[in-house]
């Protein structure tokens, strides 16, 4: 599926709730450069809804940043960009995901193909049990590079691009596992870009972290946006104001067939429109932490 | 204002009363006690039977040596052996290992990383732990039939092979439940960080899932031989010979497969039922034997449970990086 059919396929997704926001979605599809465009985007766990109805736009070489409380749906909007929902058994998804006009989730689309060019860094640093060197040359090993040669050259690059190389470099053959907390982030970090992705998910990059690991992977965020384009899933509404470009405000609302809460994607746009003049009474309440 | 200053005085006391001089936790320590006391029983009963063993088949290997593992069956104290237990009891495992292992870590892997969550695959799991609750004997009818009766073009009636596939068949449940098991405690980042470079799920599983569950499907493995080698219930229906068994010289590897077999449990089992009388030479008995054969096979089961924790040791030194 092509973006320009999105167009087609749109208007017959739409409930009469949801027309501002198609209307939204389809100019932005048909208008700005989305590297990214979902429309009518919701996510089921089993029969239970957990985020509904999500069109956004993602802006290449920008950060985007979802924000929101608990449960809100915006790790699970995130999972959906590299298929990593499929890893979870009761995931279902409805709607379009489009990638370069591609909808992800269409049959023919190679999940592992979308996971090589859509990177992925997770909450809780999580190196293989292997040495430095083996968790940065994993994936360039998948995709078919044995020389010896090309592989410390790409370890070298991955780890310089994550500014990891100058404490490690000394260091590449010991384990993964012994570096500190933040030293292991940027280590999956590095085994992302060394396979050269476009895009780099990250959920929650720095929660585990403490201030001073984090201030430097907010650093390393904006030298990387040069390269990739980023999409952060954060708790935290300060690193999203500082780091960001754009801003996705998500929250939870009561949802009429459970009485679990189902996420909705209230707000979107510029990041310093989102903290100074929101448009939405949710949002607003939200950054000036009155709520969430 | 002055209340005030005085209630914090005598609270600070009271703290500090509380603090030292406390009352010791009694239960606590008559729990520990009830622990360690069952420990000690635990222990102690296998420490018993064991020195009784040795103590008894000392005497066996001093006075015989080697004969004694290099004897056949027969009903003479003075000349009888274990070589043919041994060799059974080898064989055994060696079906253990080419059969059962692969299938079971495979079944395992399935259940666990492929199969959806289903009510089927459910069903499929509870009746896996229920098939390793099934007595032995009823494997043993089953060997009969199938590999005894059934198969005797293949097996040679009752032979070590029909024995051996029926204690791979026996242990199986045990090595698929141990190896979903381990699969199941490994981290699901660890799973993630391997999809999200793009690995596939074979590539995901064969490098990161395999690797980081070897340890506990080693664990498991190491049960299920330990068990394979010590049953006798099942051995004894297929037809484990425990009176005299004589070696036919010149067999080929194949044909003894298929002949007349002993296990070290039969072994056992068959001298506990002959006649307690002193061989005239080195005036040990049938009991005296017995206690050795249990040594051997005690022997045997711990060098291949030490080979299997070396591994495993490996595995998880790989583990760490």
């Amino acid at each position: 599926m092509t973006v320009e059919e999105i167009n087609v396929v749109r208007p017959l997704g739409l409930g009469e709730t949801s027309g501002r926001r198609g209307d939204e979605a389809r100019s932005v599809v048909g208008g700005r450069t989305g590297l990214f465009t979902t429309a009518d985007l919701s996510v089921y766990y089993g029969s239970f809804r957990a985020v509904r109805n999500v069109d956004l736009s993602i802006t290449e070489h920008e950060i985007t940043a979802f924000i929101g409380p608990s449960g809100c749906g915006k790790t699970t909007v995130l999972r959906c960009f590299n298929r990593m929902n499929d890893l979870i058994d009761s995931a279902r998804v409805e709607g379009i995901v489009a990638y370069h006009g591609v909808n992800l989730y269409d049959p023919d689309v190679n999940p592992v193909e979308v996971r090589r060019r859509i990177g992925m860094v997770f909450q809780k640093p999580n190196p293989f049990p292997k040495s430095i060197y083996d968790n940065v040359a994993y994936g360039p090993r998948l995709s078919g590079i044995k020389k010896r040669n090309d592989l410390d050259d790409i370890v070298e690059r991955a780890l310089r691009g994550a500014a990891l190389w100058d404490e490690v470099k000394d260091r590449l053959k010991a384990s993964g596992l012994g570096l500190s907390g933040g030293q292991q982030q940027r280590l999956c970090i590095a085994r992302a870009v060394a396979v050269e992705p476009e895009v780099i998910l990250m959920d929650e990059p720095c929660s585990a972290l403490d201030p001073i690991a984090t201030a430097r992977i907010e650093d390393l965020m904006q030298e990387m946006k040069q390269r990739y384009t980023i999409i952060i899933v954060t708790h935290n509404m300060q690193q999203a104001a500082r780091v960001s470009d754009r801003t996705a405000f998500f929250t939870t609302e009561i949802n009429e067939e459970s009485d679990r809460r189902t996420g909705v994607l209230v707000e979107f746009d510029r990041t310093e429109t989102m903290f100074s003049s929101p448009t939405d009474e949710r949002t607003e309440q939200y950054v000036t932490g009155r709520f969430g | 204002m002055a209340l005030t200053l005085n209630a914090q005085r005598s609270s600070a006391e009271a703290v500090r009363a509380s603090l030292t001089g406390g009352k010791r936790d009694v239960r606590g320590m008559l729990f520990m006690a009830a622990l360690l006391a069952c420990l000690l029983l635990a222990m102690l009963t296998l420490i018993v039977l064991l020195w009784d063993v040795v103590a008894q088949a000392i005497p066996v290997f001093d006075k015989r040596g080697t004969s004694f593992l290099t004897g056949e069956l027969g009903s003479n104290p003075d000349k009888v052996g274990v070589s043919q237990g041994i060799w059974g009891s080898l064989m055994i495992a060696l079906f253990v290992v080419v059969i059962a292992f692969p299938v079971g870590i495979a079944a395992g892997v399935y259940l666990q990383e492929y199969a959806k969550p289903t009510k089927l695959t459910r069903f499929i799991q509870l009746n896996i732990r229920n098939l390793a609750g099934v007595p032995s004997v009823v494997y043993g009818i089953l060997g009969l039939i199938v590999f005894v009766q059934g198969l005797e073009w293949v097996t040679g009636g009752r032979s070590v092979i029909a024995a051996g596939i029926t204690l791979a068949l026996l242990v199986l449940p045990i090595i698929i439940i141990t190896t979903a098991e381990s699969v199941r405690a490994v981290p699901a980042g660890i799973r993630e960080a391997g999809m999200g470079v793009g690995a596939t799920r074979w590539e995901t599983t064969r490098d990161h899932v395999l690797p980081y569950a070897a340890p506990g499907v080693l664990t498991g493995t190491m049960l299920a031989t330990a068990r394979a080698l010590g049953e006798a219930a099942p051995l004894l229906l297929i037809g484990a010979i425990t009176g005299r068994l004589a070696s036919a010289p010149g067999q080929s590897i194949v044909e003894r497969m298929q002949g007349k077999f002993t296990a070290m449990p039969i072994v056992i089992y068959g001298w506990s039922n002959e006649v307690n009388k002193p061989g005239k030479k080195t005036g040990l008995t049938f009991e005296d034997l017995n206690a050795a054969a249990i040594v051997v096979l005690l022997a045997v089961v711990l060098l291949l449970n030490a080979l299997a924790i070396v591994m495993r040791n490996r595995f998880e030194k790989g583990r760490q990086g």
